[in-house]
């Protein structure tokens, strides 16, 4: 279905003769919301700043030695990216609203495709780079040292962050139609994200401690991530659009 | 409509007090857990139909997004209230059952998991339900509908490989597989009653969802209309 609409598209941007295609409206929406964000800083600064909250906040809750930090960090770190990637995901779309830039949008003929795309990739940079500056954080608060291999856990970080992003991005779309919008993402975001968060500690944790091995749950998470992208693709027209 | 309602609720009424009796006096006391067992005949129908009303309520959400029938969208919202409360049945009823048998209230084995996280997911829909505003409410729920059913499958393995991994906490001894045949028989009898018994609230419960969207349908014609007249 979606393929015969984008090829709809399509035929109907070409008669307009110089329309851009799929990827290049995905990419320039890309590029606005990395310079609207380079140039704000919203998401970014309070992202970071709620996760450095959580993390002081969490090191007085518990007083682990390093045996027992190896257990609990992954736990603990992936919580606190969650708590703070909902923060950011909340902005995802209000900035839309401004102007009725997402009446705009409904209106294009531009594939809605691309733009959750875009809003997906821009959420997968932010959270990524709040990755970057929190993992030394964690390592030093809580004295980590990795038993089993880094790399992997670079996979499992890459593959989280996108299954915590894309059905975030899709969510905070369904959450700006309702009232109360910033509490209802996270009541309807988490839910659904139970098995992706279970993969994602339980493959952090099996890395640091060196005990088990992760890629039954790197491969969850790449089960997941496939699903819910193809999901969150086919579905997103009719969440953009509905009246 | 309303005579098939009342004599499917008559028989209903019927089917659930036989199953009663079924359950309490006829089925044979479990030799080791004793008549605590008994709350299996409520727990197991209870888990059957929630599972089989959040696979429909999937389908009306599907059926909801093809065709936007108001329909399909009451269904929807029957199915998944009904399966959100016996879903709660079965919640409630596990733990009354685990203290005196298990020697605890809980343990995040990998069915209560589940099920909690299944219970979970639809108590979010009824959420999105409640704060989104006006006619968006059918296609938003639709498509969280969607999202919710394809996760179960994800949840499952999830969980089944979380569990197996750690040690279970737990003395083993689950129902399952040794069922007496007089125990079968308290249990189809009360399948049926609980089967019933959810399809006249979904019914019940449908019939208001499509007259409160025709109400409203109403109210916002009439609107228009006094809009015209001035």
């Amino acid at each position: 279905m979606t393929t015969e609409a984008m090829s709809t598209k399509a035929t109907r941007t070409e008669a307009i003769g110089t329309a851009p295609g799929f990827w290049s409206i995905a990419r320039r929406s890309l590029v606005k919301d990395l310079r609207l964000e380079w140039r704000s800083k919203d998401a970014i600064n309070s992202m970071l700043f709620f996760a450095l909250l959580v993390v002081v906040i969490f090191s007085f809750g518990f007083d682990p030695t390093a045996e027992e930090s190896r257990k609990i960090a992954g736990g603990l770190l992936w919580v606190a990216i969650l708590f703070a990637t909902v923060v950011a995901l909340g902005q995802t779309w209000t900035r839309e609203l401004r102007n009725q830039v997402l009446d705009a949008y409904r209106l294009s003929p531009a594939p809605p495709q691309a733009l959750f795309l875009a809003k997906a990739v821009g959420n997968f940079i932010f959270v990524s780079i709040l990755e970057v500056l929190m993992v030394p954080l964690f390592v030093v608060f809580y004295n980590l040292r990795s038993v089993g291999p880094l790399w992997q856990l670079l996979v499992v970080g890459l593959l989280a962050t996108w299954a915590l992003v894309v059905n975030g991005t899709f969510f905070a779309a369904l959450s700006i139609r309702t009232r109360s919008r910033e509490i209802m993402l996270p009541l309807i975001l988490f839910p659904i994200s139970i098995p992706a968060l279970l993969a994602m500690v339980d493959a952090t944790t099996s890395i640091l401690t060196g005990d088990n091995s992760p890629i039954f749950w790197i491969r969850l998470l790449a089960v997941y991530d496939l699903v819910f992208t193809a999901v969150s693709l086919i579905l997103f027209e009719v969440v953009l659009s509905a009246e | 409509m309303k005579t098939i309602f009342r004599i499917l609720a008559v028989i209903t009424a019927a089917l659930l007090a036989y199953g009663f009796v079924q359950a309490i006096f006829i089925a044979p006391t479990e030799a080791t857990m004793g008549d605590v067992q008994r709350i299996f005949y409520y727990h197991l129908p209870s888990a059957w139909v929630a599972f089989l009303l959040f696979f429909v309520n999937f389908l009306a959400s599907s059926w909801y997004l093809i065709r936007r029938s108001p329909r399909a969208d009451a269904l929807a919202l029957a199915s998944a209230e009904v399966g959100v409360s016996f879903c709660t049945i079965v919640l409630l009823t596990g733990p009354i059952w685990a203290r005196p048998v298990w020697g605890i209230w809980w343990t995040w084995d990998a069915r209560l998991t589940s099920t909690l996280v299944l219970w979970l997911i639809y108590v979010s829909y009824l959420m999105l339900r409640h704060y989104a505003t006006g006619g968006q409410i059918p296609v938003l729920a639709a498509t969280l509908g969607i999202f919710g059913f394809v996760d179960v499958p994800i949840v499952y393995m999830a969980i089944r490989w979380f569990r197996t991994q750690h040690p279970q906490p737990v003395i083993g001894g689950g129902e399952g597989s040794g069922l007496a045949p007089a125990m079968w028989v308290a249990v189809l009898w009360n399948l049926l009653a609980f089967a019933m018994l959810a399809l006249l609230f979904v019914w019940l419960r449908y019939l208001q969802a499509l007259a409160e969207h025709s109400l409203e349908e109403e109210h916002a014609q009439a609107s228009l209309e006094m809009g015209e007249a001035r």
